[in-house]
């Protein structure tokens, strides 16, 4: 059996599969310092999303709530395209709606791009997360959050550089696409890439992604599109997700996809250099204290000082007067 | 000068009683209730928080029932403890306010950790050390639940970006920092002074505690005896 699906097009075998990716696998474990290495290394996977195939019917939105059994409530028309209107812990994915204007051209264009966790190979979920193996990374590129760590603080949230956690206020635990780690355990690729009516999503090893997307964006180019590319942000070391653009020159046109996606410095600066700087301060305050406890003398209250005081209150004369500047 | 009835140091409450030692009372039951509350929630805080802080210390949450149980009350001690903290602070601000004499007392630093009394000034109700934990404790406290409220996913998530969350957690972090550190120089002067731990639990202090720290202070009260109503 190969270690990591190749495609997210064929049917499963009838007979039952062992899961092929289990926590032997995990390379990265929130929270967690001294993870034992992986026994071995998967192939890496990944997802690619050409937006110029895709025609905004919401199949893979619709495969994505059957396979992860999600519950989106019914909901409001608002007058846009988007159903739900954000990403929610029931809807792990979205296809978001921009109707621009191209300045070349002066031609409408309906850029629709499918939103969702980009599986990023340097995750910032991941670096936020506080609770040990409540968001893992396996050595095929998936990031995966294990809800019975998850504490839903939300810093996920914080951490992440695409917007992409939504805590529930049901269970109060951080949801994302998965990249349908449990279907990729048994040799499937994920359900939105199975659904697809254009193959407009397709799945396969990141190589072979990057292959695929060279010879889509080489169609694009020849098609008049000069600035066409793949969107594999290098600021969080590449994504597991990734796009296909027409105008990769300028993502921030889809629907606000950051143009220079990493790790917001806030968050590196208050899990790096605060948390140390932090714990020197306190261990320096608290040990301080301790070596002068047990060293220094301690300031008592001595006989004369209580002498003092009995005579203060008894006969004010007799007690030592204030210092001179302090006499009224 | 101070006129002569109206207190400068003495606050409500405050009261010489005679005998041997003399006795001072320094805190009514009131504010020493209060106080023990906003020790305990700032104690349950330090730890849940510091829980969630590094995942060293993560096993304290087990403190609490679990992760999400401390990520659930650690916002909850936060009020408590705003709420009591501002009780107090309402009491004792104005006996806190810097004076002339805490710049010196500031300046004689190593002849206050060394105990060598003598060399100080005379003090009213505070030294300049009891101020300073004051108003950081104030100051930190206030910054604590302003940044506190844009990270408390629970309630208020949807009110703030992302950004403004992101600047709110490091700064959350670095306040909580301080405020540690605060806490221990607190705790640590008043077991180091000894005889201090009894404001905070009887309520009192012995005459020569209040003449070897807060001789201003005890000059007032005696005073005030000499010259208050008949009993």
């Amino acid at each position: 059996m190969i270690d990591s699906p190749r495609t997210a097009v064929s049917n499963p075998p009838t007979q039952p599969l062992a899961s092929n990716l289990g926590p032997g696998d995990v390379v990265r474990r929130s929270a967690t310092a001294d993870l034992p290495p992986p026994g071995r290394q998967l192939t890496e996977v990944a997802k690619l999303i050409d937006v110029s195939k895709c025609i905004g019917c919401k199949a893979c939105q619709s495969a994505c709530i059957e396979w992860n059994d999600t519950h989106p409530g019914v909901g409001e028309n608002v007058g846009i395209y988007e159903n739900p209107h954000d990403l929610t812990e029931n809807m792990f994915t979205l296809m978001r709606f921009t109707e621009w204007v191209n300045p070349e051209t002066d031609s409408l264009e309906w850029l629709i791009r499918k939103d969702g966790c980009m599986h990023c190979a340097d995750p910032g979920c991941l670096k936020a997360c506080p609770a040990p193996g409540a968001i893992v990374q396996y050595s095929n590129g998936i990031v995966d959050f294990i809800h019975e760590n998850c504490i839903g603080c939300g810093y996920c949230v914080k951490g992440c550089p695409f917007n992409i956690p939504r805590i529930s206020k049901a269970d109060h635990r951080s949801y994302k696409c998965t990249l349908c780690s449990d279907r990729v355990a048994v040799g499937q690729g994920p359900a939105c890439a199975k659904a697809c009516p254009t193959q407009a999503i397709v799945f396969g090893t990141k190589e072979d992604m990057k292959k695929h997307a060279a010879g889509r964006i080489a169609d694009l180019k020849s098609r008049g599109y000069a600035n066409a590319g793949l969107y594999d942000p290098p600021g969080v070391g590449g994504t597991h997700v990734m796009y296909v653009l027409h105008h990769a020159d300028k993502p921030h046109i889809y629907a606000n996809l950051p143009d220079d996606p990493k790790i917001s410095p806030l968050v590196q600066s208050w899990k790096g250099v605060t948390k140390y700087v932090g714990i020197a301060a306190m261990g320096f305050m608290a040990v301080g204290s301790m070596i002068h406890g047990v060293f220094a003398r301690a300031n008592r209250v001595s006989h004369e000082d209580e002498a003092h005081a009995e005579q203060l209150v008894e006969n004010p004369a007799k007690a030592p007067p204030p210092p001179p500047e302090e006499r009224v | 000068m101070a006129e002569p009835n109206k207190p400068r140091y003495a606050q409500p409450g405050d009261k010489v009683l005679p005998g041997k030692p003399v006795t001072v009372n320094r805190y009514g039951p009131g504010a020493r209730l209060n106080h023990w509350i906003t020790a305990s929630s700032l104690i349950l805080l330090a730890l849940s928080g510091l829980a969630l802080f590094t995942p060293a210390l993560f096993f304290l949450t087990g403190l609490f029932g679990g992760g999400q149980n401390t990520r659930a009350l650690h916002p909850w001690f936060g009020v408590v403890l705003f709420i009591s903290f501002f009780v107090f602070f309402f009491q004792l601000w104005k006996a806190n306010l810097p004076e002339r004499v805490d710049w010196v007392w500031l300046r004689k630093l190593r002849d206050v950790v060394g105990g060598h009394e003598e060399n100080l000034p005379e003090l009213g109700k505070y030294n300049a050390g009891q101020k300073i934990v004051f108003w950081a404790m104030a100051g930190l406290i206030l910054v604590l639940i302003g940044s506190g409220v844009v990270i408390w996913e629970q309630y208020f998530s949807a009110y703030f970006t992302i950004p403004q969350m992101r600047v709110a957690v490091l700064v959350h972090s670095i306040a909580a920092v301080l405020i540690i550190c605060v806490f221990i120089m607190h705790v640590y002067a008043a077991i180091w002074t000894r005889g201090t731990l009894r404001a905070m639990t009887r309520g009192t202090v012995t005459g020569g505690w209040a003449w070897r720290h807060h001789r201003k202070w005890l000059r007032e009260l005696a005073g005030q005896r000499k010259a208050g109503p008949a009993e």
